[in-house]
């Protein structure tokens, strides 16, 4: 092997019409050399955030194991640490805002995509897109403000005498509860679903609705029965992409949730979130094992957040190339 | 026309303004947000909002000014931090790459892209906070800067290879190195883009919160230095919103309208920095 390698003189330099160090004159080589860097940060820090959240929550997970995740308890001084009632609260809350959000965020697409004429589709489009840049503590304010009095007051009230009867809908209500946060999340994610969707359904081919319309079937069921099917995929990349944010959300919801760590049936008491806990006792950390633990909940999120995101962009991406590939066929 | 049609046209018509009103309803919250906003935040909004220190717990008035001076400096590092890094790692994806490198980088910024800002935070702290034992406007904005990378990046990219190739090659053609055709004709025909792109990200990390409660942390006083905690305003608003006194609220709210206003004025200028380009001839 040695031998084979000595005798091929070195002809890499001289292949091309300009030589390396011509192009390392004329600069090539070195920008070529520092936006890689810059490109490579990225995957280094990237790599570099999933090491330090798994080596800095290496006490819990010796002590606990996978009970972590299905014990209650969270006793800071007996420094035992489960994390059930967060996720539960977690879920709950994102569950909650997906059922308000899903359907008003996909109808709104399909208007938007479907019927609307382009220039109010694009002016909409627009608005929602201001709204998606929204900070999330803004939403929290309305949320402390003007939802959770109004929950008190009027929606709690309503809903318990109409579904009273239902385990979700009893008990008192204080304004702060899982309902809350579930409609604050809504209210935050209905862009999200917005946005993608009408992407989605603008990029299914032209001659699908027209064939549908071609046998008679009116505007909506060409819509529902043609369309939207068609753009499924991609539309449930749009609520996975909305669920990821829901989960990962910290300030708005740590402001509505109530903050207090219950697993109740009731959507009207209050509860406490993955992300929120985080927030509200990171500083206040009691001691290693505590600190340690509040971040094994960070790679929790972490972890979910990434599936969630990687199965949304698969399924996009399905969406868009089945769209282009009948639209050149 | 028989019942069935009749009945089918019905369900159109009926289905078809629902999602009209799923329309109304949700471009109305933007409306409502900005009418609350300024409703409770405008009349609390006064010259001492935007010169005076927080007044002591207890006391009427005062202002924010050690807030809005601590976020000016906080997206200062952000940008200095996110925008090179997402630029120039932009043009290496863009103009540089095989398909292979250009892949692995942006999975990797799409993926700290989606990760949630309070994670952001925890790794902000281990790297920027626990090594040095105190909090710091650094780490803040080294926690900002963090998400402004993948943002930058991934959009700049988009704009730069939209421009259209005839370009790079009538470059080439006249004999300018790669260096020298990026930076005189690539960049100048995307440069309304990928400042659009740069002033979208600093909009997105001006409002975030989450990653700042334990990194810059909060300061009721002005910064004494880079490397001491500093007020944000974000922060500000999630401490003052959550505390019992009647004087706070009213300051939370005057603090998000001036946050909000500031915000949706960055993205209306940035989209309309990329509609004026958009006039620009593809060929």
């Amino acid at each position: 092997m040695a031998t084979t390698t000595t005798t091929v003189p070195s002809a890499g330099p001289v292949v091309g019409s300009r030589s390396f160090l011509q192009k390392l004159r004329e600069g090539d080589e070195i920008a070529r050399l520092i936006t890689f860097l810059f490109a490579a940060s990225v995957v280094l820090i990237t790599i570099w955030l999933v090491f330090v959240l798994w080596q800095q929550s290496v006490l819990p997970r010796h002590k606990f194991g996978l009970a972590f995740l299905y014990t209650r308890v969270w006793d800071p001084i007996f420094d035992q640490f489960g994390a059930l009632t967060f996720i539960y609260g977690t879920l709950v809350t994102a569950a909650v805002a997906l059922l308000i959000a899903v359907p008003l965020g996909i109808g709104a697409a399909i208007f938007l995509a479907e019927l609307a004429p382009p220039r109010l589709s694009d002016t909409l489009e627009f608005f929602i897109d201001l709204l998606a840049a929204v900070p999330s503590v803004i939403y929290g304010l309305l949320g402390v403000f003007i939802i959770a009095p109004l929950m008190r007051e009027h929606i709690a009230p309503a809903l318990k005498s109409v579904l009273g009867f239902l385990p979700l809908f009893q008990g008192p209500c204080y304004g702060l509860s899982f309902l809350t946060a579930g409609m604050v999340l809504a209210i935050m994610i209905i862009p999200y679903i917005i946005s993608v969707s009408r992407e989605v359904l603008l990029s299914v081919p032209r001659d699908q609705r027209e064939a549908a319309l071609a046998v008679g079937s009116t505007r909506w069921e060409s819509t529902w029965k043609v369309v939207v099917p068609f753009a499924r995929s991609g539309i449930m990349g749009s609520i996975f992409l909305a669920l990821a944010r829901a989960l990962g959300e910290t300030v708005a919801v740590a402001m509505v949730i109530g903050n207090n760590p219950t697993i109740s049936a009731s959507l009207f008491s209050p509860g406490y979130s993955i992300a929120a806990v985080i927030a509200n006792e990171f500083t206040e950390a009691t001691g290693d094992l505590h600190l340690q633990s509040l971040i094994e909940l960070g790679l929790l999120l972490f972890v979910l957040t990434f599936i969630l995101n990687g199965l949304a962009r698969l399924m996009i991406v399905l969406t868009a190339q089945r769209g282009s590939g009948m639209g050149n066929a | 026309m028989s019942g069935r049609l009749r009945w089918r046209k019905f369900v159109s018509a009926f289905m078809l303004t629902l999602t009209g009103v799923c329309a109304v309803v949700a471009v109305s919250v933007l409306f409502f947000i900005l009418g609350y906003l300024v409703f409770h935040g405008g009349t609390s909004l006064s010259w001492n909002f935007f010169t005076k220190l927080p007044a002591p717990v207890g006391e009427i008035g005062g202002g924010m000014a050690n807030a809005i001076l601590g976020s000016a400096k906080l997206l200062l590092l952000a940008a200095l931090i996110g925008v090179p890094v997402g630029f120039l790692g932009a043009i290496y994806l863009a103009e540089f790459s095989g398909s292979s490198t250009a892949f692995v980088v942006r999975y990797a910024a799409d993926l700290l892209n989606g990760v949630p800002s309070i994670v952001i935070g925890i790794f902000a702290y281990s790297l920027a906070v626990l090594p040095f034992k105190h909090f710091s406007t650094l780490a803040g904005g080294f926690a900002l800067g963090l998400m402004m990378i993948p943002i930058t990046l991934r959009s700049t990219e988009e704009f730069l290879r939209s421009v259209p190739n005839a370009l790079r090659e009538g470059a080439m053609a006249l004999g300018a190195s790669k260096w020298r055709t990026i930076s005189s004709v690539i960049v100048p025909a995307a440069y309304r883009g990928i400042l659009t792109a740069v002033l979208l990200a600093f909009a997105r990390v001006a409002g975030e919160t989450a990653p700042l409660l334990f990194t810059a942390l909060g300061n009721r006083f002005w910064s004494p230095g880079w490397n001491q905690p500093t007020a944000s305003l974000p922060a500000m608003i999630y401490s003052y919103a959550q505390a019992p006194y009647e004087d706070w609220h009213r300051q939370a709210w005057a603090a998000g309208l001036v946050l909000l206003v500031l915000i949706l004025a960055i993205n209306i200028i940035a989209r309309a920095i990329l509609a004026r380009g958009a006039a620009v001839p593809r060929s």
